[in-house]
């Protein structure tokens, strides 16, 4: 404790160091920025940003692009609420109760509690993070290639299974992304795969141009031609605050959120997403009037804006001590091995100022982000009013710009170009692109623990099962199979189908 | 019927396909000395069998006539638009090259007037490199005349 504490003040005195603060600063507006932005989500967002964070130190770079993340979380409450269009998918279950308070003139009041909630959330999960991130970096220090191939396999069967609809779809994408991870040179021989003369495929594809292929571009190409988005509520100053019945109503969703979304975003997956849903189909379950979900419940917003605000900070405990966690995190991943920083067990240790910098920073963070998005939510509804066909070019110019800065090569927009083509079919097709990023991550880290193992082991695929902690992990992935097929013998629904309707409007 | 599970079914079952074809070019190892072949053919096979099991019980899903392409000229004039900019960034410059993309997707594609078209090309262009060539120390291809 006394130990964590001393941590906490020197990860303070870099946080509040002027130029910290100051990036942390930036990372929150643009991120809110980027939130506020449909098409533009936190993983297009950060992708696209870091090559803006190339001239700094690791710390700042980190915390920036932190900001960034978080500060899309917060941004994305306020198109939902305002417009009903989400910035971000983890924002989609905030539309449905946010805008019908909007509809009834309570649009401040949403905000402010989504605001709020989203603070709450923030801050209470950072201390979380704070206290879970050592024990489990001592405990990752017991992890040899059989215990990370088993984890990271384990991390795309619950990737598959927490995705919304089919385990055998998300499945398949993971497979996909894992293929494309499988082009460029071969680490332990040296063979060109799949390359076809194009040198700068040798060391692989990169996650970025595939991230905002996938999720920036498609988005371009899905909503670009359709009509024009519905008018814009702009709420003043004066109508922010909830009354004293709002905040009655938003206590326990926020609290129970907050929990919920944190121990979902530890869990693999798309944690921010994910813990949004499940946090609205808890709180309408433990509503006393369930039937005003839908019509504009306070819980429907407190609860599901905390949960993906909390889960932010979840993703960051795996991440920084074992393996990411998702695909943002694992963007974050890259972005840390660019200023060279290696993730990971050793990282506490070997770098205390720059892990607890990072975390007294989200603490900064939060504040900062609760200060902006309360009085200045009217400037940043503004952007929407800019019209989307003039909105778009200007995405556009910075989806290229981005991953050209990257490695100043027009492969990558190559890259960027096609994945956005496959991100828009998959949209069509009804296919979740966001297995494919984290496939793309981990399919040489994968291959790497397995040829590792089966040298440890004379080419024994038994070592799998003889130690116990990749035996464990293996277990609960064969588990989460199993339970998947549950619902082909009850000839049921289950929870994810049940998501994935409410997703598509179907039933809610 | 062809649905949109049965459409990517087929489509994931060709690149599946057409990746252990090519892994033939590569050393497979064998199963306890993996080669570099070993893990892409294991991934063609699994990526095979779930778009056989998506394919097989994709019959529920959308019909591929119910999907709605009714914005899939915008989709092709964007797409085109990246491909130039793929071509041009490095012969004609980024601000040259931005400043043609923009034009004609503001001026040719959303049919803005000519005013808007120029004042938002020019100013987006040489505003992101200002900000990131210049402010952010970001190098981005330069073109004819330094442009």
């Amino acid at each position: 404790m006394t130990e964590t504490v001393h941590n906490l003040l020197l990860g303070f005195s870099v946080a509040l160091s002027p130029p910290v603060l100051l990036y942390a600063f930036v990372g929150c507006v643009v991120g809110t920025i980027v939130g506020v932005l449909p098409g533009v989500g936190p993983l297009a967002g950060i992708s696209l940003l870091l090559p803006a964070t190339f001239g700094l130190d690791a710390t700042k770079a980190i915390v920036m692009l932190a900001g960034i993340y978080y500060g899309a979380m917060y941004g994305g409450s306020t198109t939902s609420i305002l417009m009903r269009i989400p910035g971000e998918a983890a924002s989609v279950m905030t539309c449905i109760d946010g805008y019908a308070m909007a509809r009834k003139g309570r649009a401040g009041a949403a905000l402010a509690i989504a605001a709020v909630g989203s603070y709450v959330a923030g801050t209470v999960s950072v201390v979380a993070l704070m206290f879970l991130a050592p024990p489990l970096a001592s405990f990752a220090l017991r992890f040899g290639p059989p215990e990370y191939f088993a984890l990271l396999i384990l991390g795309l069967l619950v990737l598959a299974y927490m995705s919304s609809g089919s385990m055998v779809k998300a499945l398949a994408m993971a497979t996909l992304g894992l293929l494309l991870g499988m082009i460029g040179i071969d680490q332990m021989t040296g063979y060109f795969r799949f390359a076809y003369g194009v040198v700068e495929l040798g060391d692989g594809i990169g996650v970025v141009p595939v991230a905002v292929g996938l999720f920036g571009l498609s988005e371009i190409l899905a909503t670009a031609g359709q009509e024009t988005p519905p008018a814009v509520i702009k709420p003043t100053l004066r109508e922010l605050l909830p009354s004293r019945q709002e905040w009655k109503d938003a206590n326990w969703p926020i609290w129970r959120g907050t929990v919920l979304g944190f121990l979902i975003g530890i869990i693999p997956g798309s944690a921010h997403i994910i813990s949004s849903f499940v946090s609205y189909a808890v709180e309408r379950r433990l509503a006393r009037r369930p039937e005003e979900f839908g019509q504009g419940a306070v819980a429907g917003v407190a609860g599901p804006e905390s949960a993906n605000n909390s889960a932010t900070s979840g993703a960051f405990v795996p991440m920084l001590a074992l393996v990411p966690s998702g695909p943002i995190p694992a963007v974050m991943l890259a972005a840390m091995m660019v200023h060279g920083v290696s993730p990971g067990p050793l990282l506490i240790k070997q770098q205390p100022e720059l892990f607890w910098g990072f975390i007294a920073s989200m603490y900064v963070g939060n504040v900062v982000l609760l200060i902006l998005n309360l009085p200045l939510v009217g400037v940043f509804v503004n952007l929407l009013r800019v019209p989307y066909p003039l909105l778009y070019p200007g995405i556009l110019v910075f989806c290229i710009l981005g991953v050209y800065a990257v490695n100043s090569s027009v492969v990558d927009v190559w890259i960027m170009l096609v994945m956005g083509l496959v991100g828009y079919l998959l949209r069509k097709l009804e296919f979740e692109p966001a297995p494919i990023v984290l496939g793309v991550i981990l399919a040489p880290m994968i291959e790497m623990a397995l040829r590792q193992s089966l040298a440890m082991s004379d080419g024994q695929y038994a070592i799998f099962l003889t130690r116990p902690i990749a035996t464990t992990l293996l277990a609960v992935g064969v588990l989460l199979v199993l339970l998947s097929l549950k619902s082909l013998i009850t000839h049921g629904f289950d929870w994810r189908e049940r998501m994935a309707m409410a997703e598509k409007g179907e039933e809610l | 019927m062809l649905t949109t599970n049965r459409a990517a079914a087929v489509a994931l079952g060709v690149l599946a396909v057409v990746v252990l074809f090519e892994s033939r070019k590569l050393p497979l190892g064998s199963l306890h000395n993996p080669g570099p072949a070993y893990m892409p053919v294991l991934l063609a096979l699994a990526l095979l069998v779930f778009a056989i099991l998506v394919g097989a019980y994709g019959g529920a899903s959308r019909g591929l006539g119910a999907v709605g392409w009714s914005e899939w000229r915008h989709a092709a004039a964007i797409l085109g638009t990246c491909a130039f900019a793929a071509i041009a960034l490095e012969r004609l410059g980024y601000r040259l090259t931005m400043a043609i993309a923009l034009g004609f997707l503001i001026g040719v594609i959303e049919r803005q007037g000519v005013f808007v078209t120029l004042t938002l090309a020019v100013a987006l262009a040489a505003g992101s490199y200002l900000l990131f060539d210049t402010l952010l120390r970001v190098p981005l291809p330069r073109g004819p005349f330094g442009l």
